[in-house]
Protein backbone atom coordinates (compact mmCIF):
# COMPACT_ATOMS: atom_id res chain seq x y z
CA UNK A 1 0.00 0.00 0.00
CA UNK A 2 1.24 2.98 -0.98
CA UNK A 3 2.67 5.73 1.69
CA UNK A 4 -0.33 8.40 0.76
CA UNK A 5 -2.96 5.39 0.59
CA UNK A 6 -1.81 4.78 3.90
CA UNK A 7 -1.29 8.10 5.87
CA UNK A 8 -4.84 9.28 4.44
CA UNK A 9 -6.42 7.05 6.79
CA UNK A 10 -4.39 7.11 9.75
CA UNK A 11 -6.92 8.59 12.13
CA UNK A 12 -9.13 5.76 11.68
CA UNK A 13 -6.02 3.03 11.99
CA UNK A 14 -4.77 4.69 14.88
CA UNK A 15 -7.56 6.35 16.87
CA UNK A 16 -10.49 4.02 15.48
CA UNK A 17 -11.70 7.52 14.47
CA UNK A 18 -15.69 7.04 12.61
CA UNK A 19 -18.88 8.86 11.58
CA UNK A 20 -22.20 9.07 12.91
CA UNK A 21 -25.16 10.04 11.38
CA UNK A 22 -26.68 12.99 12.94
CA UNK A 23 -30.14 11.65 11.33
CA UNK A 24 -30.62 8.43 12.45
CA UNK A 25 -28.70 8.19 15.35
CA UNK A 26 -26.51 4.84 13.29
CA UNK A 27 -22.71 4.72 13.96
CA UNK A 28 -20.05 3.70 11.00
CA UNK A 29 -16.66 2.27 11.80
CA UNK A 30 -15.01 2.24 8.96
CA UNK A 31 -16.16 5.34 8.46
CA UNK A 32 -18.66 6.28 5.64
CA UNK A 33 -19.61 9.89 4.33
CA UNK A 34 -23.12 8.96 3.17
CA UNK A 35 -25.33 7.74 5.67
CA UNK A 36 -26.76 4.39 3.50
CA UNK A 37 -30.55 4.55 4.86
CA UNK A 38 -30.89 8.25 5.36
CA UNK A 39 -29.38 9.30 1.88
CA UNK A 40 -29.52 12.75 1.26
CA UNK A 41 -30.98 13.89 4.82
CA UNK A 42 -28.37 12.72 6.71
CA UNK A 43 -25.84 14.12 8.78
CA UNK A 44 -22.73 12.98 8.79
CA UNK A 45 -20.37 13.65 12.10
CA UNK A 46 -17.44 12.44 13.24
CA UNK A 47 -16.67 10.31 16.54
CA UNK A 48 -14.15 8.85 18.11
CA UNK A 49 -15.39 5.17 19.12
CA UNK A 50 -13.70 3.99 23.01
CA UNK A 51 -13.18 0.86 21.09
CA UNK A 52 -15.08 -1.38 23.35
CA UNK A 53 -16.34 -4.51 21.39
CA UNK A 54 -16.67 -8.15 21.33
CA UNK A 55 -15.92 -10.94 18.60
CA UNK A 56 -18.92 -11.88 16.13
CA UNK A 57 -16.56 -14.64 14.30
CA UNK A 58 -13.05 -15.51 13.78
CA UNK A 59 -10.31 -17.55 11.89
CA UNK A 60 -6.87 -18.76 12.31
CA UNK A 61 -4.80 -17.03 9.18
CA UNK A 62 -1.87 -19.80 8.36
CA UNK A 63 -1.69 -19.47 4.46
CA UNK A 64 -1.10 -15.48 4.06
CA UNK A 65 -0.45 -12.70 1.45
CA UNK A 66 3.27 -12.16 1.30
CA UNK A 67 3.19 -9.02 2.91
CA UNK A 68 1.56 -11.37 5.83
CA UNK A 69 3.38 -14.32 5.37
CA UNK A 70 5.82 -14.15 8.37
CA UNK A 71 3.03 -13.34 10.68
CA UNK A 72 1.38 -16.67 10.47
CA UNK A 73 -0.34 -18.04 11.87
CA UNK A 74 -2.21 -14.93 13.29
CA UNK A 75 -6.20 -14.57 14.63
CA UNK A 76 -8.35 -12.38 12.57
CA UNK A 77 -11.86 -11.59 13.90
CA UNK A 78 -15.09 -9.51 12.98
CA UNK A 79 -15.63 -7.20 15.96
CA UNK A 80 -18.36 -5.24 16.66
CA UNK A 81 -17.58 -2.40 18.92
CA UNK A 82 -20.37 -1.32 21.82
CA UNK A 83 -21.82 1.28 19.33
CA UNK A 84 -22.66 -1.28 16.97
CA UNK A 85 -20.53 -1.08 13.43
CA UNK A 86 -18.69 -4.28 12.97
CA UNK A 87 -15.17 -4.45 11.37
CA UNK A 88 -12.39 -6.85 10.74
CA UNK A 89 -8.88 -6.89 12.75
CA UNK A 90 -6.45 -8.77 14.09
CA UNK A 91 -6.77 -10.31 17.63
CA UNK A 92 -3.66 -10.52 19.63
CA UNK A 93 -4.39 -14.05 21.05
CA UNK A 94 -3.06 -17.68 20.98
CA UNK A 95 -5.49 -19.64 18.22
CA UNK A 96 -8.31 -21.18 20.14
CA UNK A 97 -8.06 -18.79 22.74
CA UNK A 98 -11.05 -16.50 21.56
CA UNK A 99 -14.31 -17.45 20.77
CA UNK A 100 -18.15 -16.25 19.67
CA UNK A 101 -19.00 -13.28 22.15
CA UNK A 102 -14.79 -12.64 23.71
CA UNK A 103 -14.77 -9.01 24.72
CA UNK A 104 -11.69 -6.93 23.14
CA UNK A 105 -10.02 -3.91 23.69
CA UNK A 106 -7.92 -1.93 21.37
CA UNK A 107 -4.47 -2.05 21.21
CA UNK A 108 -2.22 -0.08 19.02
CA UNK A 109 0.16 -2.34 17.07
CA UNK A 110 2.20 -2.79 13.60
CA UNK A 111 0.03 -4.27 10.52
CA UNK A 112 2.36 -5.15 7.97
CA UNK A 113 5.67 -3.56 6.54
CA UNK A 114 6.53 -3.06 2.90
CA UNK A 115 9.66 -5.26 2.96
CA UNK A 116 12.77 -4.67 4.95
CA UNK A 117 13.23 -0.60 4.43
CA UNK A 118 9.45 0.04 3.39
CA UNK A 119 7.18 1.85 5.37
CA UNK A 120 6.17 0.16 8.49
CA UNK A 121 2.02 0.36 8.88
CA UNK A 122 0.81 0.70 12.24
CA UNK A 123 -3.20 0.10 13.34
CA UNK A 124 -5.36 -1.16 15.76
CA UNK A 125 -5.27 -4.74 17.14
CA UNK A 126 -7.62 -5.83 19.76
CA UNK A 127 -6.86 -8.08 22.71
CA UNK A 128 -9.14 -10.27 25.02
CA UNK A 129 -10.30 -8.39 28.00
CA UNK A 130 -9.98 -10.70 31.08
CA UNK B 1 -18.28 -9.40 -27.61
CA UNK B 2 -17.85 -9.30 -23.71
CA UNK B 3 -15.06 -10.74 -21.86
CA UNK B 4 -14.85 -11.52 -18.67
CA UNK B 5 -12.04 -10.90 -16.15
CA UNK B 6 -10.80 -9.95 -12.93
CA UNK B 7 -6.63 -9.09 -12.69
CA UNK B 8 -4.84 -9.87 -15.75
CA UNK B 9 -3.37 -6.85 -14.99
CA UNK B 10 -1.70 -8.60 -12.00
CA UNK B 11 -1.79 -12.19 -13.10
CA UNK B 12 0.04 -11.51 -16.48
CA UNK B 13 0.88 -7.71 -16.33
CA UNK B 14 -1.63 -7.10 -19.21
CA UNK B 15 -4.33 -5.18 -19.85
CA UNK B 16 -6.69 -4.28 -22.46
CA UNK B 17 -7.85 -8.07 -22.41
CA UNK B 18 -11.12 -7.72 -23.88
CA UNK B 19 -9.19 -5.83 -27.30
CA UNK B 20 -5.94 -9.00 -27.03
CA UNK B 21 -9.07 -11.39 -27.70
CA UNK B 22 -10.81 -9.60 -30.07
CA UNK B 23 -7.62 -9.42 -31.89
CA UNK B 24 -5.96 -12.86 -31.33
CA UNK B 25 -9.63 -15.02 -32.15
CA UNK B 26 -9.57 -12.91 -35.37
CA UNK B 27 -12.19 -10.18 -34.69
CA UNK B 28 -10.43 -7.35 -34.44
CA UNK B 29 -9.71 -6.51 -38.19
CA UNK B 30 -13.82 -7.19 -38.61
CA UNK B 31 -14.05 -4.04 -35.82
CA UNK B 32 -16.23 -6.12 -33.87
CA UNK B 33 -16.65 -4.04 -30.40
CA UNK B 34 -15.29 -6.39 -27.43
CA UNK B 35 -15.65 -4.79 -23.69
CA UNK B 36 -14.10 -6.67 -20.71
CA UNK B 37 -16.31 -7.21 -17.49
CA UNK B 38 -14.81 -7.27 -14.34
CA UNK B 39 -16.79 -8.28 -11.22
CA UNK B 40 -13.91 -10.26 -9.09
CA UNK B 41 -15.33 -13.88 -8.98
CA UNK B 42 -18.11 -13.26 -10.79
CA UNK B 43 -16.86 -11.50 -13.98
CA UNK B 44 -18.00 -14.46 -16.50
CA UNK B 45 -21.38 -14.44 -14.76
CA UNK B 46 -21.64 -10.71 -15.81
CA UNK B 47 -20.11 -11.02 -18.94
CA UNK B 48 -22.92 -13.31 -20.02
CA UNK B 49 -25.57 -11.23 -18.47
CA UNK B 50 -24.30 -8.16 -20.58
CA UNK B 51 -24.26 -10.42 -23.55
CA UNK B 52 -27.90 -11.25 -22.97
CA UNK B 53 -29.09 -7.88 -22.27
CA UNK B 54 -27.09 -6.94 -25.25
CA UNK B 55 -28.58 -9.49 -27.17
CA UNK B 56 -31.99 -8.50 -25.47
CA UNK B 57 -32.29 -4.86 -26.28
CA UNK B 58 -31.86 -5.50 -29.84
CA UNK B 59 -28.02 -3.07 -29.87
CA UNK B 60 -26.33 -6.52 -30.83
CA UNK B 61 -27.35 -9.74 -33.27
CA UNK B 62 -24.87 -12.46 -32.14
CA UNK B 63 -22.66 -11.57 -29.41
CA UNK B 64 -19.85 -13.62 -27.75
CA UNK B 65 -19.65 -14.37 -23.99
CA UNK B 66 -16.26 -15.14 -22.41
CA UNK B 67 -14.22 -15.47 -19.55
CA UNK B 68 -10.51 -16.13 -19.17
CA UNK B 69 -7.91 -15.79 -16.01
CA UNK B 70 -4.50 -16.67 -16.61
CA UNK B 71 -3.77 -17.58 -12.53
CA UNK B 72 0.04 -19.50 -12.24
CA UNK B 73 2.24 -17.39 -13.46
CA UNK B 74 2.51 -15.63 -10.06
CA UNK B 75 3.48 -17.57 -6.72
CA UNK B 76 0.77 -17.85 -4.57
CA UNK B 77 1.70 -14.81 -2.27
CA UNK B 78 1.18 -12.99 -5.20
CA UNK B 79 -2.35 -14.65 -5.73
CA UNK B 80 -3.51 -14.61 -2.67
CA UNK B 81 -3.17 -11.05 -2.41
CA UNK B 82 -4.48 -10.77 -5.92
CA UNK B 83 -7.71 -12.30 -4.94
CA UNK B 84 -7.87 -10.34 -1.84
CA UNK B 85 -8.36 -7.54 -4.17
CA UNK B 86 -11.97 -8.47 -4.37
CA UNK B 87 -12.39 -7.57 -0.72
CA UNK B 88 -12.25 -4.56 0.66
CA UNK B 89 -8.83 -3.25 0.25
CA UNK B 90 -8.43 -0.76 3.26
CA UNK B 91 -10.78 -2.68 6.03
CA UNK B 92 -9.81 -6.36 4.88
CA UNK B 93 -6.93 -6.71 3.11
CA UNK B 94 -4.78 -3.75 5.04
CA UNK B 95 -5.20 -6.43 8.27
CA UNK B 96 -4.41 -9.38 6.95
CA UNK B 97 -7.68 -10.88 5.52
CA UNK B 98 -7.15 -13.70 2.89
CA UNK B 99 -10.26 -14.85 1.03
CA UNK B 100 -9.62 -18.57 2.68
CA UNK B 101 -9.80 -16.36 5.98
CA UNK B 102 -13.07 -14.77 5.36
CA UNK B 103 -14.84 -17.27 4.06
CA UNK B 104 -13.67 -19.08 7.05
CA UNK B 105 -14.85 -16.31 9.41
CA UNK B 106 -18.13 -17.11 7.10
CA UNK B 107 -17.93 -21.00 8.70
CA UNK B 108 -17.01 -20.18 12.09
CA UNK B 109 -20.14 -18.31 12.23
CA UNK B 110 -22.59 -20.33 10.66
CA UNK B 111 -21.30 -23.61 12.29
CA UNK B 112 -21.88 -21.44 16.01
CA UNK B 113 -25.52 -20.78 14.88
CA UNK B 114 -26.41 -24.35 13.04
CA UNK B 115 -26.01 -27.79 13.34
CA UNK B 116 -23.53 -27.99 10.50
CA UNK B 117 -20.73 -30.80 10.85
CA UNK B 118 -16.99 -31.13 9.69
CA UNK B 119 -17.91 -34.31 8.15
CA UNK B 120 -20.85 -32.63 6.18
CA UNK B 121 -18.73 -29.54 5.36
CA UNK B 122 -16.09 -32.22 3.85
CA UNK B 123 -18.69 -33.94 1.45
CA UNK B 124 -19.26 -31.03 -0.51
CA UNK B 125 -15.90 -31.54 -1.33
CA UNK B 126 -16.37 -34.98 -1.52
CA UNK B 127 -19.25 -34.92 -3.65
CA UNK B 128 -18.04 -32.36 -6.42
CA UNK B 129 -14.46 -34.02 -6.86
CA UNK B 130 -17.17 -37.10 -7.53
CA UNK B 131 -18.26 -35.32 -9.90
CA UNK B 132 -14.99 -33.90 -11.27
CA UNK B 133 -13.79 -37.33 -11.60
CA UNK B 134 -16.45 -37.56 -14.34
CA UNK B 135 -15.68 -34.55 -16.21
CA UNK B 136 -12.89 -34.57 -18.78
CA UNK B 137 -11.99 -31.02 -18.52
CA UNK B 138 -11.65 -31.01 -14.58
CA UNK B 139 -8.65 -29.62 -13.03
CA UNK B 140 -9.18 -32.74 -10.67
CA UNK B 141 -10.33 -35.73 -11.88
CA UNK B 142 -9.78 -37.86 -8.77
CA UNK B 143 -12.45 -38.93 -6.06
CA UNK B 144 -11.42 -38.18 -2.72
CA UNK B 145 -13.22 -39.31 0.65
CA UNK B 146 -14.19 -37.16 3.95
CA UNK B 147 -10.63 -38.46 5.38
CA UNK B 148 -8.98 -36.48 2.46
CA UNK B 149 -10.30 -33.27 3.68
CA UNK B 150 -10.42 -33.62 7.59
CA UNK B 151 -6.72 -34.70 7.15
CA UNK B 152 -5.60 -31.96 4.62
CA UNK B 153 -3.51 -28.73 5.90
CA UNK B 154 -5.34 -25.87 7.52
CA UNK B 155 -5.38 -22.93 5.51
CA UNK B 156 -7.79 -20.55 7.57
CA UNK B 157 -9.53 -22.07 10.43
CA UNK B 158 -11.86 -24.45 10.28
CA UNK B 159 -11.21 -24.24 6.80
CA UNK B 160 -8.52 -27.39 5.55
CA UNK B 161 -6.95 -27.02 1.68
CA UNK B 162 -9.31 -29.53 0.47
CA UNK B 163 -12.27 -26.86 1.35
CA UNK B 164 -11.05 -24.57 -1.01
CA UNK B 165 -11.09 -24.27 -4.82
CA UNK B 166 -7.34 -23.96 -6.60
CA UNK B 167 -5.42 -21.42 -8.38
CA UNK B 168 -6.08 -22.62 -12.26
CA UNK B 169 -5.33 -21.12 -15.56
CA UNK B 170 -8.99 -21.50 -17.88
CA UNK B 171 -11.26 -19.99 -20.24
CA UNK B 172 -14.90 -20.49 -21.26
CA UNK B 173 -17.13 -19.01 -24.17
CA UNK B 174 -20.73 -19.16 -24.90
CA UNK B 175 -22.87 -18.00 -27.71
CA UNK B 176 -25.67 -15.23 -27.21
CA UNK B 177 -28.06 -14.78 -30.08
CA UNK B 178 -31.52 -14.21 -30.77
CA UNK B 179 -34.02 -17.09 -30.12
CA UNK B 180 -35.49 -16.84 -33.72
CA UNK B 181 -31.56 -16.44 -35.25
CA UNK B 182 -30.41 -19.51 -33.65
CA UNK B 183 -31.60 -22.14 -35.60
CA UNK B 184 -29.05 -20.48 -38.31
CA UNK B 185 -26.09 -21.51 -36.73
CA UNK B 186 -27.13 -24.40 -34.34
CA UNK B 187 -30.48 -27.07 -33.53
CA UNK B 188 -28.66 -27.45 -30.30
CA UNK B 189 -29.21 -24.73 -28.83
CA UNK B 190 -30.83 -23.93 -25.12
CA UNK B 191 -33.05 -20.67 -24.21
CA UNK B 192 -32.28 -18.33 -21.43
CA UNK B 193 -35.38 -17.90 -18.99
CA UNK B 194 -33.43 -15.88 -16.91
CA UNK B 195 -30.73 -13.21 -16.03
CA UNK B 196 -30.69 -11.62 -12.79
CA UNK B 197 -27.73 -9.58 -10.92
CA UNK B 198 -27.71 -8.00 -7.43
CA UNK B 199 -25.04 -6.38 -5.28
CA UNK B 200 -24.25 -6.27 -1.00
CA UNK B 201 -21.63 -4.61 0.64
CA UNK B 202 -18.41 -4.82 -0.15
CA UNK B 203 -16.87 -6.13 3.42
CA UNK B 204 -18.34 -9.38 4.54
CA UNK B 205 -18.50 -7.56 8.28
CA UNK B 206 -20.71 -5.06 6.77
CA UNK B 207 -23.51 -7.99 5.64
CA UNK B 208 -27.17 -7.81 8.19
CA UNK B 209 -26.21 -11.86 8.35
CA UNK B 210 -22.26 -13.00 7.95
CA UNK B 211 -24.05 -16.43 7.24
CA UNK B 212 -26.41 -15.49 4.70
CA UNK B 213 -25.38 -14.05 1.08
CA UNK B 214 -27.88 -11.52 0.41
CA UNK B 215 -27.20 -10.91 -2.86
CA UNK B 216 -27.36 -14.21 -3.61
CA UNK B 217 -31.00 -14.26 -1.60
CA UNK B 218 -32.35 -11.62 -4.22
CA UNK B 219 -31.05 -12.38 -7.30
CA UNK B 220 -32.23 -16.17 -7.02
CA UNK B 221 -35.71 -14.42 -6.56
CA UNK B 222 -35.26 -12.25 -8.95
CA UNK B 223 -34.26 -15.13 -11.44
CA UNK B 224 -36.97 -17.11 -10.63
CA UNK B 225 -39.92 -14.51 -10.45
CA UNK B 226 -38.91 -13.51 -14.07
CA UNK B 227 -38.68 -17.11 -15.59
CA UNK B 228 -42.17 -17.31 -13.73
CA UNK B 229 -40.68 -20.93 -12.31
CA UNK B 230 -40.18 -22.37 -8.85
CA UNK B 231 -37.84 -24.21 -6.94
CA UNK B 232 -38.95 -27.60 -8.17
CA UNK B 233 -39.01 -26.96 -11.49
CA UNK B 234 -34.81 -26.50 -11.33
CA UNK B 235 -32.96 -30.21 -12.26
CA UNK B 236 -29.87 -29.40 -11.81
CA UNK B 237 -27.64 -26.00 -10.14
CA UNK B 238 -24.05 -25.17 -11.00
CA UNK B 239 -23.23 -22.90 -7.86
CA UNK B 240 -20.55 -21.07 -6.41
CA UNK B 241 -18.21 -23.29 -4.18
CA UNK B 242 -14.90 -21.21 -3.98
CA UNK B 243 -15.01 -22.67 -0.43
CA UNK B 244 -17.18 -25.99 0.91
CA UNK B 245 -18.36 -23.62 3.32
CA UNK B 246 -19.93 -21.51 0.28
CA UNK B 247 -22.48 -24.17 -1.59
CA UNK B 248 -23.70 -25.07 1.57
CA UNK B 249 -24.86 -20.85 1.75
CA UNK B 250 -25.98 -20.91 -1.80
CA UNK B 251 -28.20 -24.25 -1.61
CA UNK B 252 -30.36 -22.56 1.18
CA UNK B 253 -30.10 -18.58 -0.27
CA UNK B 254 -31.03 -19.98 -3.48
CA UNK B 255 -33.62 -20.70 -1.51
CA UNK B 256 -33.39 -24.60 -2.59
CA UNK B 257 -33.96 -25.89 1.63
CA UNK B 258 -34.06 -23.76 4.95
CA UNK B 259 -31.43 -22.10 6.74
CA UNK B 260 -29.06 -24.87 8.20
CA UNK B 261 -30.85 -27.99 6.40
CA UNK B 262 -28.02 -27.76 3.35
CA UNK B 263 -25.40 -29.71 5.25
CA UNK B 264 -27.84 -32.54 5.71
CA UNK B 265 -29.14 -32.21 2.39
CA UNK B 266 -25.64 -33.07 1.12
CA UNK B 267 -24.89 -35.83 3.82
CA UNK B 268 -28.26 -37.62 2.31
CA UNK B 269 -27.16 -37.65 -1.21
CA UNK B 270 -30.06 -35.16 -2.42
CA UNK B 271 -27.34 -32.58 -3.70
CA UNK B 272 -24.95 -35.66 -5.70
CA UNK B 273 -25.25 -36.72 -9.21
CA UNK B 274 -28.19 -39.28 -8.76
CA UNK B 275 -29.94 -36.92 -5.84
CA UNK B 276 -33.22 -34.74 -6.36
CA UNK B 277 -31.37 -31.92 -7.21
CA UNK B 278 -27.67 -32.17 -8.80
CA UNK B 279 -25.24 -29.77 -7.68
CA UNK B 280 -21.87 -28.66 -9.12
CA UNK B 281 -22.20 -32.04 -11.73
CA UNK B 282 -18.87 -30.33 -13.33
CA UNK B 283 -16.84 -30.64 -10.37
CA UNK B 284 -17.90 -27.70 -9.22
CA UNK B 285 -15.00 -24.79 -8.36
CA UNK B 286 -13.30 -27.30 -6.22
CA UNK B 287 -13.03 -29.77 -8.47
CA UNK B 288 -13.67 -28.41 -12.02
CA UNK B 289 -10.86 -25.75 -10.98
CA UNK B 290 -11.91 -22.19 -10.66
CA UNK B 291 -9.86 -19.69 -12.87
CA UNK B 292 -12.01 -16.33 -11.39
CA UNK B 293 -12.98 -14.79 -14.27
CA UNK B 294 -13.93 -18.06 -16.86
CA UNK B 295 -15.87 -19.88 -13.85
CA UNK B 296 -19.12 -18.10 -14.18
CA UNK B 297 -18.88 -18.93 -18.57
CA UNK B 298 -17.97 -22.69 -17.40
CA UNK B 299 -20.75 -22.87 -15.21
CA UNK B 300 -23.31 -21.82 -18.46
CA UNK B 301 -21.13 -23.98 -20.73
CA UNK B 302 -21.78 -26.63 -17.86
CA UNK B 303 -25.45 -26.34 -17.87
CA UNK B 304 -25.80 -26.35 -21.63
CA UNK B 305 -23.93 -29.22 -21.88
CA UNK B 306 -26.52 -31.14 -19.48
CA UNK B 307 -29.47 -29.59 -20.98
CA UNK B 308 -28.31 -30.83 -24.54
CA UNK B 309 -27.65 -34.09 -22.61
CA UNK B 310 -23.99 -34.26 -23.64
CA UNK B 311 -22.89 -34.46 -20.43
CA UNK B 312 -21.17 -38.55 -20.98
CA UNK B 313 -20.86 -40.23 -17.27
CA UNK B 314 -22.43 -37.27 -15.61
CA UNK B 315 -25.20 -36.63 -17.38
CA UNK B 316 -28.41 -36.12 -15.49
CA UNK B 317 -30.68 -37.88 -17.29
CA UNK B 318 -33.81 -35.95 -18.45
CA UNK B 319 -32.19 -32.52 -17.77
CA UNK B 320 -34.88 -29.78 -18.56
CA UNK B 321 -33.96 -26.64 -16.86
CA UNK B 322 -30.64 -25.49 -15.40
CA UNK B 323 -29.39 -22.83 -13.35
CA UNK B 324 -26.32 -21.01 -12.57
CA UNK B 325 -25.05 -18.99 -9.73
CA UNK B 326 -21.92 -16.84 -9.57
CA UNK B 327 -20.47 -14.65 -6.55
CA UNK B 328 -17.71 -12.15 -6.58
CA UNK B 329 -15.90 -11.16 -3.57
CA UNK B 330 -17.74 -12.96 -0.27
CA UNK B 331 -20.91 -11.78 -1.96
CA UNK B 332 -20.95 -8.29 -3.04
CA UNK B 333 -21.75 -9.38 -6.55
CA UNK B 334 -24.21 -12.22 -7.49
CA UNK B 335 -25.20 -13.54 -11.05
CA UNK B 336 -27.91 -16.09 -11.33
CA UNK B 337 -29.16 -17.34 -14.54
CA UNK B 338 -31.73 -19.91 -15.58
CA UNK B 339 -31.39 -21.72 -19.03
CA UNK B 340 -33.84 -24.48 -20.54
CA UNK B 341 -33.51 -27.21 -22.99
CA UNK B 342 -35.55 -26.17 -26.61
Amino acid sequence: MSVARFWRKIPQRYNLIGTRCGTCGTYFFPPRSFCPSCRREGKIEEYRFPGKGKVVTHTVIRSASEQFERQTPYVLAIIQLDEGPRFTAQVVAEPGEIQVGTPVRPVFRRISADGESGVIHYGTKFVPVR
Amino acid sequence: MYVGNMSAGRFIEQEHIGALIADYSGMATRHIPATRVEAACASGGLSFRQAVIAVASGMEDVVVAAGVEKMTDVGTGVSVDTLAGAADREWEGFVGATFPGLYAMIATDYMHRYPLTREQLAQVAVKNHFNGARNPIAQFQQEITVETVIRSSLVADPLRLFDCSPITDGAAAVIVAPLERAREFTDRFVKVRASAQASDTISLHDRADISRLDATVAAGRRALDSAGLSHRDIDLVEVHDCFTIAEICAIEDLGFCRKGDAGRLTEEGITALDGDLPVNTSGGLKACGHPVGATGIKQICEVVQQLRGEAGKRQVPGAEIGMTHNVGGTGATVAVHILEAI
